[in-house]
C-alpha cells in the first residue's frame, strides 16, 4: 500500500511541528524519516497512523483519503519507541491481542490465533519465551515482541517510531539487519523514524531528511550521501569542513586555493561557502595556513613521508559550493 | 538504645563501623524522638481504640450482644450497609470515569473539574447535608413538587444515600488520578492501533494497570461511607429504626446514657476500620511486591531459556 502525504501542517501551540509537507512513499518500500530531535518526524509518523490529527493537508493510503478516517479503518501497524508492550500480559497474549479484540464476526478461532502467534514467535525467535511478561525480557527481545504484535494483524503499512533508539549499539546493529531482511521477505510498506543518519542510510531504500518540520531532501541513501541538496543535509550526514570564499570568473577562491566553480553561477564576486568532507581532502606539498581536518589513505601517507611540522597543501577531490545568502539553507547546491 | 539497634541491625553486626556511627544522631536525641513518637501514637491512636473495646465489654458479653442485636441497632447496621452498598459502587463508576477523563485526555475546563472533585473534601459535611435539605426538603426549592408526587428524599433513604455519595465522592477519583496520569498513554495507543475499541482498551489495558489504586480507593470510600456522620445527620431526621445509620445510632445511645451499648455498637465500626486497615496494608504490600518483582527481573539474562 502506498502512502501519500499532501501539504500536511501541524502546529503545537505556536511551533510548527510539520510545515507543508508533501511526500510519496511507494508501495513495498522501506523508508527512513531522519532528522534531529524536534524536527517533526515523529509527529509526521503519528499523523499517518491517525494518532495525531493534522491541522490541514491530506493523508492518502493507496490513493484513498484517510485524513478524517479513524485509526482502525487505516490498517496501519505501529511500533512505539518504548515498545508500549502490555505489561500485565505475557508475550503470547501481547502478540495475540490484535486478533482477540476483533469483532466476533471476523475473529479467528483460538486454535488459529495460537497457530498464528506460534509462527510469529518463530519469526522473532522467541518461541521459548511465550509465557514471560514484558519486564522479564531484554530490550531487544521486547522490540521484537512489539514488532510481532504489530505484524499479527497483518497491517498494510508498518510504521516504526525510533525502533532501535533505546537499544545498545550491538543489539541495534543486529536488529537493523534483521528488520531489513524481514522487509525483504514481507514487502509491507514500512516507514521508520530515526535520528541516526547511519541507520537511515544503512537500512532504508529511500531516505527523507527532515528539519524544522520541512523536507530537506528525499532520495536513495546514495543520492542523499553523495549529492546532499542543502547545507543542512550536508551537515547532518557526516563531518564536513566549511570554507568561506568568493566566486569570480568561473573559479571559487578559498584562501589561496582556487577551484573550478560549478557551472551555472552567473553573478561574479559572490560570497560562497564550500562544504568538503574530510575524506575528500588530500594533502599536497605546497601552502596555506588554515588548520583543517583531512583523512588520507595510508599509501598516500607513506608516499608523502610526512613529518610533524611539515608544511603541506591540500586540494579537494569533491566539494559542494552553496551561495551565501540568508536563505542559504534551502537553496539548491552546485555540486562538482 | 535497644530499640535502635533493632531498627538498624547494622549496629549489631559491626558496632564499630565508623560510617554507621557518623550517620547517627547522639543516643539521647534518638531516644527522645522515638519516645515522643511512640507517646503520640499511643495516646491518640492506640488508647482510644482499646478504650472502645474495653468500654463495650465493660458490662459483660451479654450486654454487648444485646446491644448489637437490638432491633434498632440491627436496622441501623442494615441501613448503613444499604447506603454504602449504593454509594460506593456509584462513586466507583464516577471516580473511574472522572480519573480516566482527567488522566487521559486534554480538554477545556479540566482544572475546574479537578477542583469540583475536591469540593466535598473542602466543604464541611454539615453544609453539604444542609444543601440537600434546602433543595429537597419540604420548605426547599423542589419540596412542593416532590410532595405533590409523593417522593420522599429528605428524612428517608434517598437523602442519606445522596449525602453519603456526595461526601465520599473524591476518594476513588483522587486515588486513581495519579496512577492514571503516571502510567502514560502509550499502551492505550498501542491497543487502539491493534484495532481495539475504546471500551475494550479500557477494560483490558487501562483497568488492569490501575487495579491496585482502584481497590485502595474503593476501600477508603467504603470506610468513609460507613462512618459518615455530619451530612447524614442533617438529612436523616434521626428516626429510630428507620433513618438511623450506625454512627447516628451510636450518638443516640450515648445521649441516652447507654454508654456500654453505645461503645458496643461503636466497636462494630472500629472493627470495620481495623479490617479496612488490614486490607489496605495487604494491598500496599501486594502492589509493592509487584513493583519489586518488576524491578528485580528487569535485567533478566537475554538468553532464550524458558522460565
Amino acid at each position: 500500500m502506498s502512502i501519500q502525504v499532501v501539504n500536511l501542517c501541524k502546529r503545537f501551540s505556536r511551533v510548527a511541528a510539520v510545515d507543508h509537507v508533501s511526500l510519496t512513499i511507494p508501495d513495498g518500500s522501506l523508508m527512513a524519516l531522519v532528522g534531529p530531535s524536534g524536527s517533526g518526524k515523529t509527529t509526521l509518523l503519528r499523523i499517518i497512523a491517525g494518532l495525531e490529527q493534522a491541522d490541514s493537508g491530506q493523508v492518502l493510503l493507496s490513493g484513498q483519503d484517510v485524513t478524517r478516517a479513524g485509526i482502525r479503518e487505516r490498517g496501519v501497524g505501529f511500533v512505539f519507541q518504548h515498545y508500549a508492550l502490555f505489561r500485565h500480559l505475557t508475550v503470547f497474549e501481547n502478540i495475540a491481542f490484535g486478533l482477540q479484540v476483533r469483532p466476533a464476526a471476523t475473529r479467528p478461532s483460538k486454535v488459529v490465533i495460537a497457530e498464528k502467534v506460534g509462527k510469529l514467535l518463530a519469526l522473532i525467535r522467541l518461541e521459548d519465551l511465550a509465557k514471560r511478561l514484558p519486564h522479564q525480557l531484554s530490550g531487544g527481545q521486547r522490540q521484537r515482541v512489539a514488532l510481532a504484535r504489530a505484524l499479527a494483524v497483518e497491517p498494510k503499512v508498518l510504521l516504526l517510531d525510533e525502533p532501535f533508539g533505546a537499544l545498545d549499539a550491538k543489539v541495534r546493529q543486529e536488529l537493523r539487519r534483521w528488520l531489513r531482511r524481514l522487509h525483504d521477505e514481507m514487502h509491507v510498506t514500512s516507514v521508520f523514524v530515526t535520528h541516526d543518519q547511519e541507520e537511515a542510510l544503512e537500512v532504508a531504500d529511500q531516505v527523507v531528511v527532515i528539519n524544522h518540520g520541512t523536507i530537506e531532501q528525499q532520495g536513495t541513501p546514495e543520492e542523499i550521501y553523495h549529492s546532499p541538496a542543502t547545507p543542512f543535509v550536508h551537515h547532518f550526514l557526516g563531518n564536513v569542513n566549511i570554507f568561506h570564499g568568493r566566486i569570480a570568473g568561473g573559479y571559487a577562491t578559498i584562501g589561496e586555493l582556487a577551484v573550478t566553480a560549478p557551472a551555472g553561477w552567473s553573478a561574479s564576486e559572490e560570497h560562497a561557502v564550500a562544504y568538503v568532507r574530510p575524506h575528500d581532502i588530500t594533502l599536497e606539498r605546497s601552502s596555506d595556513h588554515q588548520r583543517i581536518e583531512a583523512q588520507i589513505p595510508r599509501e598516500r601517507y607513506r608516499e608523502l613521508a610526512l613529518q610533524q611540522g611539515d608544511t603541506v597543501y591540500f586540494s579537494f577531490q569533491r566539494y559542494h559550493i552553496y551561495p551565501l545568502r540568508p536563505d542559504a539553507t534551502t537553496s539548491a547546491p552546485q555540486g562538482v | 538504645m535497644g530499640l535502635f539497634t533493632r531498627i538498624h541491625p547494622a549496629n549489631l553486626i559491626s558496632p564499630a563501623n565508623p560510617r554507621t556511627r557518623a550517620s547517627h544522631e547522639p543516643a539521647w536525641v534518638r531516644v527522645a524522638l522515638v519516645t515522643a513518637g511512640l507517646l503520640v501514637i499511643g495516646l491518640f491512636l492506640i488508647v482510644p481504640l482499646v478504650a472502645v473495646f474495653i468500654n463495650a465489654l465493660r458490662d459483660g458479653l451479654g450486654t454487648y450482644w444485646n446491644a448489637i442485636t437490638a432491633p434498632d441497632a440491627r436496622s441501623a447496621l442494615w441501613l448503613t450497609l444499604i447506603t454504602a452498598g449504593i454509594a460506593v459502587p456509584l462513586n466507583t463508576v464516577f471516580g473511574v470515569a472522572a480519573a480516566w477523563c482527567i488522566g487521559k485526555f486534554e480538554f477545556r475546563g479540566k482544572r475546574l473539574l479537578v477542583t469540583l472533585i475536591d469540593l466535598p473534601f473542602s466543604v464541611s459535611p454539615v453544609v453539604s447535608g444542609l444543601v440537600y435539605v434546602l433543595l429537597f426538603g419540604s420548605q426547599g426549592v423542589l419540596g412542593p413538587w416532590l410532595r405533590a408526587h409523593d417522593i420522599h428524599i429528605i428524612f428517608a433513604l434517598p437523602g442519606i444515600v445522596l449525602a453519603t455519595t456526595f461526601v465520599t465522592f473524591p476518594f476513588v477519583a483522587r486515588e486513581l488520578l495519579p496512577v492514571m496520569q503516571s502510567s502514560g498513554n502509550e499502551e492505550e495507543e498501542a491497543a487502539i492501533m491493534l484495532g481495539a475499541r475504546g471500551f475494550t482498551t479500557f477494560w483490558r489495558i487501562t483497568l488492569p494497570k490501575v487495579k491496585w489504586g482502584l481497590i485502595y480507593g474503593i476501600i477508603l470510600c467504603n470506610a468513609r461511607a460507613f462512618g459518615e456522620f455530619g451530612a447524614v445527620s442533617v438529612v436523616s431526621g434521626h428516626v429510630r429504626g428507620l433513618t438511623n445509620t450506625l454512627p447516628l445510632h451510636i450518638e443516640i445511645l450515648y445521649n441516652d446514657y447507654q454508654t456500654a451499648a453505645a461503645f458496643a455498637v461503636a466497636s462494630l465500626l472500629a472493627l470495620l476500620a481495623l479490617v479496612t486497615l488490614a486490607i489496605k496494608s495487604w494491598i500496599e504490600w501486594r502492589a509493592h511486591l509487584a513493583a519489586v518483582e518488576q524491578q528485580s527481573v528487569t535485567h533478566a539474562p537475554p538468553g532464550g531459556n524458558a522460565p
